[in-house]
Protein backbone atom coordinates (compact mmCIF):
# COMPACT_ATOMS: atom_id res chain seq x y z
CA UNK A 1 0.00 0.00 0.00
CA UNK A 2 2.78 2.44 0.88
CA UNK A 3 4.35 2.02 -2.58
CA UNK A 4 1.25 3.57 -4.11
CA UNK A 5 1.52 6.56 -1.82
CA UNK A 6 5.15 7.33 -2.64
CA UNK A 7 5.44 7.46 -6.43
CA UNK A 8 8.49 9.74 -6.21
CA UNK A 9 10.65 6.86 -5.09
CA UNK A 10 10.03 4.82 -8.20
CA UNK A 11 11.01 5.38 -11.82
CA UNK A 12 8.34 2.95 -12.95
CA UNK A 13 5.19 4.34 -14.49
CA UNK A 14 1.86 3.53 -12.86
CA UNK A 15 1.04 1.37 -15.89
CA UNK A 16 4.23 -0.68 -15.55
CA UNK A 17 3.50 -1.16 -11.87
CA UNK A 18 0.08 -2.69 -12.44
CA UNK A 19 0.63 -4.32 -15.84
CA UNK A 20 -0.20 -8.04 -15.81
CA UNK A 21 -1.29 -7.86 -12.18
CA UNK A 22 -4.92 -7.59 -13.14
CA UNK A 23 -7.36 -10.46 -13.63
CA UNK A 24 -5.73 -12.67 -11.02
CA UNK A 25 -2.13 -12.59 -12.26
CA UNK A 26 -1.17 -12.53 -8.59
CA UNK A 27 -2.03 -8.84 -8.19
CA UNK A 28 -5.41 -9.81 -6.84
CA UNK A 29 -4.68 -13.50 -6.34
CA UNK A 30 -6.22 -13.65 -2.86
CA UNK A 31 -9.40 -11.99 -4.13
CA UNK A 32 -9.61 -14.54 -6.92
CA UNK A 33 -8.83 -17.54 -4.71
CA UNK A 34 -11.39 -16.47 -2.17
CA UNK A 35 -14.07 -16.47 -4.89
CA UNK A 36 -12.74 -19.75 -6.34
CA UNK A 37 -12.95 -21.53 -2.99
CA UNK A 38 -16.33 -19.91 -2.30
CA UNK A 39 -17.76 -21.33 -5.54
CA UNK A 40 -16.21 -24.71 -4.75
CA UNK A 41 -17.87 -24.79 -1.32
CA UNK A 42 -21.19 -23.57 -2.70
CA UNK A 43 -21.16 -26.58 -5.03
CA UNK A 44 -20.03 -28.95 -2.26
CA UNK A 45 -22.26 -27.75 0.57
CA UNK A 46 -25.29 -29.92 -0.27
CA UNK A 47 -23.39 -33.24 -0.39
CA UNK A 48 -21.48 -32.22 2.75
CA UNK A 49 -24.73 -31.56 4.64
CA UNK A 50 -26.12 -34.90 3.45
CA UNK A 51 -22.97 -36.66 4.67
CA UNK A 52 -23.21 -35.02 8.09
CA UNK A 53 -26.91 -35.96 8.34
CA UNK A 54 -26.02 -39.55 7.37
CA UNK A 55 -23.71 -39.70 10.39
CA UNK A 56 -26.32 -38.71 12.96
CA UNK A 57 -26.90 -41.44 15.48
CA UNK A 58 -24.12 -43.73 14.31
CA UNK A 59 -21.38 -44.87 16.65
CA UNK A 60 -17.66 -44.72 15.86
CA UNK A 61 -17.70 -47.96 13.86
CA UNK A 62 -20.57 -46.68 11.73
CA UNK A 63 -18.99 -43.27 11.30
CA UNK A 64 -15.73 -44.91 10.26
CA UNK A 65 -17.53 -46.95 7.64
CA UNK A 66 -19.25 -43.89 6.16
CA UNK A 67 -16.29 -41.49 6.37
CA UNK A 68 -13.93 -44.12 4.98
CA UNK A 69 -15.89 -44.64 1.78
CA UNK A 70 -14.11 -43.21 -1.26
CA UNK A 71 -16.62 -40.69 -2.68
CA UNK A 72 -17.48 -39.34 0.76
CA UNK A 73 -13.83 -38.98 1.75
CA UNK A 74 -13.07 -37.16 -1.51
CA UNK A 75 -15.99 -34.75 -1.11
CA UNK A 76 -14.91 -33.98 2.46
CA UNK A 77 -11.26 -33.59 1.47
CA UNK A 78 -12.19 -31.13 -1.27
CA UNK A 79 -14.37 -29.22 1.20
CA UNK A 80 -11.62 -29.12 3.83
CA UNK A 81 -9.01 -27.82 1.38
CA UNK A 82 -11.39 -25.17 0.00
CA UNK A 83 -12.55 -24.05 3.45
CA UNK A 84 -9.06 -23.88 4.94
CA UNK A 85 -7.87 -21.76 2.04
CA UNK A 86 -10.97 -19.58 2.16
CA UNK A 87 -10.82 -18.98 5.89
CA UNK A 88 -7.10 -18.21 5.80
CA UNK A 89 -7.70 -15.46 3.23
CA UNK A 90 -10.80 -14.19 5.03
CA UNK A 91 -9.07 -13.92 8.39
CA UNK A 92 -6.08 -12.20 6.76
CA UNK A 93 -8.41 -9.56 5.31
CA UNK A 94 -9.94 -9.02 8.73
CA UNK A 95 -6.49 -8.74 10.37
CA UNK A 96 -5.30 -6.30 7.72
CA UNK A 97 -8.43 -4.21 8.19
CA UNK A 98 -8.38 -3.93 11.97
CA UNK A 99 -4.80 -4.51 13.19
CA UNK A 100 -2.70 -1.46 12.43
CA UNK A 101 0.36 -2.22 14.54
CA UNK A 102 2.82 -3.65 12.02
CA UNK A 103 4.41 -6.27 14.29
CA UNK A 104 1.08 -7.35 15.71
CA UNK A 105 -0.32 -7.60 12.20
CA UNK A 106 2.53 -9.82 11.00
CA UNK A 107 2.20 -11.99 14.10
CA UNK A 108 -1.52 -12.27 13.50
CA UNK A 109 -1.09 -13.21 9.86
CA UNK A 110 1.49 -15.82 10.86
CA UNK A 111 -0.78 -17.28 13.55
CA UNK A 112 -3.61 -17.31 11.01
CA UNK A 113 -1.50 -19.33 8.58
CA UNK A 114 -0.42 -21.75 11.30
CA UNK A 115 -3.99 -22.24 12.52
CA UNK A 116 -5.48 -22.75 9.06
CA UNK A 117 -2.76 -25.18 7.98
CA UNK A 118 -2.89 -27.11 11.25
CA UNK A 119 -6.69 -27.52 11.22
CA UNK A 120 -6.65 -28.56 7.56
CA UNK A 121 -3.79 -31.00 7.96
CA UNK A 122 -5.25 -32.58 11.10
CA UNK A 123 -8.61 -33.07 9.35
CA UNK A 124 -6.99 -34.44 6.20
CA UNK A 125 -4.83 -36.83 8.21
CA UNK A 126 -7.88 -38.08 10.14
CA UNK A 127 -9.82 -38.68 6.91
CA UNK A 128 -6.92 -40.50 5.26
CA UNK A 129 -6.51 -42.64 8.37
CA UNK A 130 -10.23 -43.51 8.26
CA UNK A 131 -9.96 -44.35 4.56
CA UNK A 132 -6.88 -46.52 4.91
CA UNK A 133 -8.50 -48.56 7.66
CA UNK A 134 -5.45 -48.44 9.91
CA UNK B 1 -29.12 -2.60 6.10
CA UNK B 2 -25.61 -3.10 7.35
CA UNK B 3 -25.19 -6.82 7.20
CA UNK B 4 -21.66 -6.88 5.79
CA UNK B 5 -20.37 -7.05 9.35
CA UNK B 6 -22.56 -10.11 9.97
CA UNK B 7 -20.85 -11.78 7.03
CA UNK B 8 -17.51 -11.11 8.72
CA UNK B 9 -18.66 -12.18 12.16
CA UNK B 10 -20.16 -15.45 10.87
CA UNK B 11 -16.94 -16.00 8.93
CA UNK B 12 -14.90 -15.62 12.11
CA UNK B 13 -17.25 -17.96 13.98
CA UNK B 14 -16.88 -20.57 11.25
CA UNK B 15 -13.11 -20.08 11.36
CA UNK B 16 -12.91 -21.14 15.00
CA UNK B 17 -15.75 -23.63 14.54
CA UNK B 18 -13.47 -25.69 12.31
CA UNK B 19 -11.78 -26.77 15.55
CA UNK B 20 -14.97 -28.66 16.40
CA UNK B 21 -15.03 -30.25 12.95
CA UNK B 22 -11.37 -31.26 13.19
CA UNK B 23 -11.93 -32.66 16.69
CA UNK B 24 -14.84 -34.73 15.40
CA UNK B 25 -12.85 -36.17 12.47
CA UNK B 26 -9.81 -36.91 14.64
CA UNK B 27 -12.05 -38.61 17.19
CA UNK B 28 -13.63 -40.76 14.48
CA UNK B 29 -10.15 -41.77 13.37
CA UNK B 30 -8.93 -42.38 16.94
CA UNK B 31 -11.49 -44.83 18.28
CA UNK B 32 -14.80 -45.45 20.05
CA UNK B 33 -13.81 -43.71 23.30
CA UNK B 34 -12.76 -40.47 21.62
CA UNK B 35 -15.84 -40.52 19.40
CA UNK B 36 -18.11 -41.03 22.40
CA UNK B 37 -16.61 -37.89 23.95
CA UNK B 38 -17.57 -35.85 20.88
CA UNK B 39 -21.06 -37.32 20.91
CA UNK B 40 -21.46 -36.56 24.60
CA UNK B 41 -20.48 -32.96 23.88
CA UNK B 42 -22.77 -32.51 20.86
CA UNK B 43 -25.65 -34.13 22.78
CA UNK B 44 -25.27 -31.70 25.70
CA UNK B 45 -27.33 -28.51 25.63
CA UNK B 46 -24.28 -26.25 25.28
CA UNK B 47 -22.87 -28.49 22.55
CA UNK B 48 -26.20 -28.53 20.75
CA UNK B 49 -26.41 -24.75 20.98
CA UNK B 50 -22.91 -24.38 19.53
CA UNK B 51 -23.65 -26.76 16.64
CA UNK B 52 -26.94 -24.98 15.99
CA UNK B 53 -25.13 -21.65 15.97
CA UNK B 54 -22.50 -23.13 13.68
CA UNK B 55 -25.21 -24.34 11.27
CA UNK B 56 -26.76 -20.87 11.18
CA UNK B 57 -23.37 -19.16 10.70
CA UNK B 58 -22.63 -21.52 7.80
CA UNK B 59 -26.01 -21.04 6.11
CA UNK B 60 -25.98 -17.29 6.57
CA UNK B 61 -22.39 -16.95 5.38
CA UNK B 62 -23.22 -19.07 2.33
CA UNK B 63 -26.22 -16.99 1.27
CA UNK B 64 -24.59 -13.72 2.24
CA UNK B 65 -21.60 -14.81 0.16
CA UNK B 66 -23.84 -15.51 -2.83
CA UNK B 67 -25.16 -11.97 -2.35
CA UNK B 68 -21.58 -10.70 -2.65
CA UNK B 69 -21.18 -12.78 -5.80
CA UNK B 70 -24.15 -11.03 -7.36
CA UNK B 71 -22.52 -7.71 -6.53
CA UNK B 72 -19.13 -8.90 -7.85
CA UNK B 73 -20.81 -9.63 -11.16
CA UNK B 74 -22.20 -6.12 -11.24
CA UNK B 75 -25.86 -6.77 -10.49
CA UNK B 76 -28.19 -5.90 -7.65
CA UNK B 77 -27.00 -2.40 -6.81
CA UNK B 78 -30.37 -0.63 -6.94
CA UNK B 79 -31.65 0.21 -3.43
CA UNK B 80 -34.62 -2.18 -3.63
CA UNK B 81 -32.41 -4.95 -5.05
CA UNK B 82 -29.86 -4.47 -2.29
CA UNK B 83 -32.61 -4.69 0.32
CA UNK B 84 -34.07 -7.80 -1.31
CA UNK B 85 -30.69 -9.57 -1.45
CA UNK B 86 -29.94 -8.71 2.16
CA UNK B 87 -33.32 -9.81 3.48
CA UNK B 88 -33.14 -12.90 1.29
CA UNK B 89 -29.81 -13.88 2.85
CA UNK B 90 -31.10 -13.16 6.35
CA UNK B 91 -34.40 -15.02 6.05
CA UNK B 92 -32.93 -17.77 3.83
CA UNK B 93 -30.13 -18.38 6.32
CA UNK B 94 -32.55 -18.88 9.21
CA UNK B 95 -34.89 -21.00 7.06
CA UNK B 96 -32.12 -23.31 5.82
CA UNK B 97 -30.82 -23.70 9.38
CA UNK B 98 -34.25 -24.74 10.64
CA UNK B 99 -34.68 -27.05 7.65
CA UNK B 100 -31.34 -28.80 8.29
CA UNK B 101 -32.23 -29.26 11.97
CA UNK B 102 -35.67 -30.63 11.17
CA UNK B 103 -33.98 -33.13 8.86
CA UNK B 104 -31.43 -33.92 11.58
CA UNK B 105 -34.11 -34.56 14.20
CA UNK B 106 -36.19 -36.60 11.74
CA UNK B 107 -33.18 -38.81 11.01
CA UNK B 108 -31.89 -38.96 14.55
CA UNK B 109 -35.30 -39.52 16.08
CA UNK B 110 -34.83 -36.60 18.46
CA UNK B 111 -31.44 -37.72 19.61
Amino acid sequence: MSAQNSPAKSMRTPLARVRSLGASHSGTSDFWRQRLTAVAMTLLILPVIVIVLMLIGSNQAGAKLILGSLPIAIILLLFIVASAWHMKIGMQVVIEDYVHNEKLKLAGIMANNFFSFAVALASIYALLKLSSGV
Amino acid sequence: MALSIVHRVTGMALYFGTLLLAWWLIAAASGPGAYANVQAFTASSIGRLIVFGYTWALMHHLLSGIRHFVWDLGYGFKPNEREALTWGALIGGVSLTVLVWIAAYAIGGGR
